[in-house]
């Protein structure tokens, strides 16, 4: 069985990373190895999320680890993305959780939430003794969030939530629930605690992907919140839309470790299949498939660490965003289902981890912006012109 | 109690290892380095030992070229307290780095020594009985086990066929073999805490020593590329070339 978690690196681009960064990679690949890969299938099969692997991640600091202060661990963005890399390269499940607990739900409170609210819920996030979830989605509206229906009125100093949130990740495990909901003045964001009475989840079953991470519906009815339950400083689609672009960023890594890990598995594969006694490997068209994928995730990786530089120096531009997580999730998406295919009827089966990553890609080309409405976006930064709003 | 660990930089024993086309050494460009495994097993037991006294000092100790220093800075993330990197540019045999280590040893005074029982790219297998001998201590090479009391240290070692235990006392070498433990993580708090850990610098020959080879490496070879292996057509031809060609029966 190939090596899943080995690098490729065509253009020693490990030379461009510092050693702390090698380091917190190194970590992470580690952590894959020996906690994840062993018991990720099984969880995949039963539809279960691996929460007992969250204290580990959190002591070795995975919550949060690009934001300063409050017990975070305040690394750069470069030793973010390659955390995610890592992550996603044993399942985007797990990735997803990071991504969610840490770009979604902690920098809504980090970049929006008063001071008092960055004290209470962020050290405790970061040990992963809160875990926090992020709702955005509506069963109506998903790439459109601005027509969300969920509202909290006014109700003496306090606040009244109603409404329904859908494709929750983490959603009912959740010990804090982000939630983005219409009032008056415009959109803002709610930190509503599990328990809160009229606030209740349902998982969504049934799915072919991400099925090691818990995907739920947040239902409010009537949920009574004190005003301190706002976070003050989110005003407008600004607040969550500016948390997606650090999600994507996570994303746009995390990818390339599922690609990675999809290259290594059909490489190795037919060079040791032989048919019409010789390896596929030996065949122009097995080889074509092959040099599209290292060209592929080489690309990415550049563009990455472009980004990820860029985002140190505070220069990045949520377009750029757009452009990487549409690019690499298209360029993961389609090398997964070319492994897929290249494995043939071992690609179908979990002795692999192929088309478990297959299916995963499929929804993270769709959540956090799906790839047409990234198109969208750079296509309304090129022209001038927007065309979906 | 304080404690030494010397570690070695090594190729990460999963790359791919290239001999230099006129034999003189491996190409070393594009190598990941990591801490010799070993010398990381070691690191891990005398964190431990730190943790279950509550409280000691864990230095690390390479010789070797400025690039050690990221090996030093790993082991600083893992938990020791501090390092010291002896300033080496030329090549030194086992002998000279034991001669380098116990001078250290020395000025540093450390209760015990944990070093891997062998670093992964040479496997000489040496350096800690020649430290050993050198400050006249007792040693326990390829420990299994480790159990300190006071001044009294008991060491559980593989041996051919089973275990050995030995009991001594402190001041001691210790090697450490693989079943020892399973050393922890770099967490990103520990690498984040490891900017600021003192990581102090000695040039070699500022120790006054001699260092001069007492061994010569000549040349480096690839093992031969395994064969092929054959299917045959019955038991019978089985036996007869078990018999007639690989002649074990
Ligand atoms: C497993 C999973 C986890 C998720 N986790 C979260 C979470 O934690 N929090 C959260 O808030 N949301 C989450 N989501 C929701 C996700 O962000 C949405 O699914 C996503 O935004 C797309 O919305 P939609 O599914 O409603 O699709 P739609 O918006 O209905 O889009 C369907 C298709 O239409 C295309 N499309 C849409 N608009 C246009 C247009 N103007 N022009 C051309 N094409 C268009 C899209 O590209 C897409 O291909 C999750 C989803 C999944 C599957």
């Amino acid at each position: 069985m190939a090596d899943l978690l080995k690098d490729l690196d065509f253009f020693n681009l490990d030379e461009m990373l510092g050693h702390e960064e090698r380091m917190v990679r190194d970590t992470v690949r580690q952590f894959v190895q020996r906690e994840v890969l062993p018991t990720i299938e099984r969880h995949f099969a039963d539809e279960t999320f691996p929460k007992e692997l969250v204290p580990q991640m959190a002591e070795l600091g995975f919550f949060g680890a690009n934001l300063k202060g409050y017990g975070c661990a305040g690394m750069n963005n470069i030793a973010y993305g390659l955390i995610m890399q890592e992550l996603e390269a044993g399942d985007s499940g797990l990735r997803s959780f990071a991504s969610v607990q840490s770009a979604l739900a902690m920098y809504s409170i980090y970049a929006w939430g008063s001071e008092e609210q960055k004290r209470r819920y962020l050290p405790e996030m970061a040990k992963g003794k809160l875990i926090g979830c992020f709702g955005l989605t509506e069963p109506d509206h998903g790439s459109d969030p601005g027509g969300m229906e969920t509202r909290a009125r006014r109700d003496g100093d306090g606040w009244v939530l109603n409404g329904t949130k859908r494709w929750i990740t983490n959603g009912s495990i959740a010990d804090l629930a982000v939630v983005y909901a219409k009032v008056p003045e415009g959109i803002t964001g709610f930190l509503v605690e599990r328990g809160t009475p009229g606030f209740t989840t349902r998982d969504i079953h049934g799915k072919f992907s991400m099925r090691a991470s818990i995907t739920s519906e947040l239902i409010f009815e009537d949920v009574r919140l004190d005003d301190n339950a706002r976070l003050p400083e989110a005003r407008g689609l600004r607040a969550p839309l500016s948390c997606l672009t650090q999600a994507r960023y996570g994303i746009s890594w995390g990818v390339i470790g599922a690609a990675r890990s999809c290259y290594h598995c059909a490489l190795d594969y037919t060079k040791e299949r032989k048919q019409f006694a010789r390896p596929l490997a030996g065949y122009q068209l097995v080889q074509n498939k092959l040099v599209t994928m290292l060209t592929e995730i080489t690309k990415a990786q550049l563009v990455c660490l472009r980004l990820g530089q860029l985002k140190d120096a505070n220069k990045m531009r949520p377009e750029q965003v757009s452009f990487a997580k549409r690019n690499n999730v298209g360029m993961a998406l389609e090398i997964a289902r070319l492994a897929r295919d290249m494995l043939g009827a071992n690609g179908i089966v979990n002795e692999y981890p192929v088309i478990r990553h297959m299916l995963n890609l499929e929804t993270v080309n769709t959540y956090e912006g799906a790839f047409d409405v990234q198109t969208l976006v750079l296509g309304r930064d090129i022209t001038g012109l927007s065309a979906f709003e | 109690m304080k404690i030494l660990v010397p570690v070695k930089r090594v190729p990460d024993p999963a790359t791919t290892i290239r001999i230099l086309p006129d034999g003189s050494g491996i190409a070393t460009d594009n190598i990941k380095w990591v801490i010799n495994p070993f010398d990381e097993i070691a690191l891990e037991e005398a964190l431990r030992i730190k943790e279950k006294q509550g409280g000691g000092d864990v230095a690390l100790l390479s010789v070797g070229q400025q690039a050690w220093q990221e090996q030093l800075r790993t082991g600083l993330a893992m938990g020791a307290d501090r390092a010291i990197l002896v300033r080496a540019d030329q090549p030194l045999d086992t002998l000279a780095i034991a001669r380098v280590m116990a001078k250290i040893v020395g000025d540093e005074k450390p209760e015990l020594v944990i070093i891997g029982k062998q670093a992964i790219d040479d496997d000489s297998n040496q350096v800690g009985q020649m430290l050993a001998e050198m400050l006249g201590w007792p040693q326990a090479t390829f420990a299994s086990k480790v159990e300190i009391a006071g001044t009294k240290c008991t060491v559980v070692r593989e041996v051919d066929g089973g275990v050995e235990t030995l009991a001594f006392e402190l001041p001691a070498v210790i090697t450490a073999d693989l079943r020892l433990n399973e050393p922890r993580y770099a967490s990103l708090p520990g690498i984040m805490k490891a900017r600021k850990k003192e990581l102090k610098e000695i040039p070699v020959d500022s120790l006054g020593l001699d260092l001069a080879p007492k061994l010569k490496i000549k040349a480096l070879a690839a093992p031969a590329k395994r064969q092929a292996g054959r299917k045959v057509g019955s038991v019978e031809e089985l036996v007869g070339v078990l018999h007639s060609e690989a002649k074990v029966i």
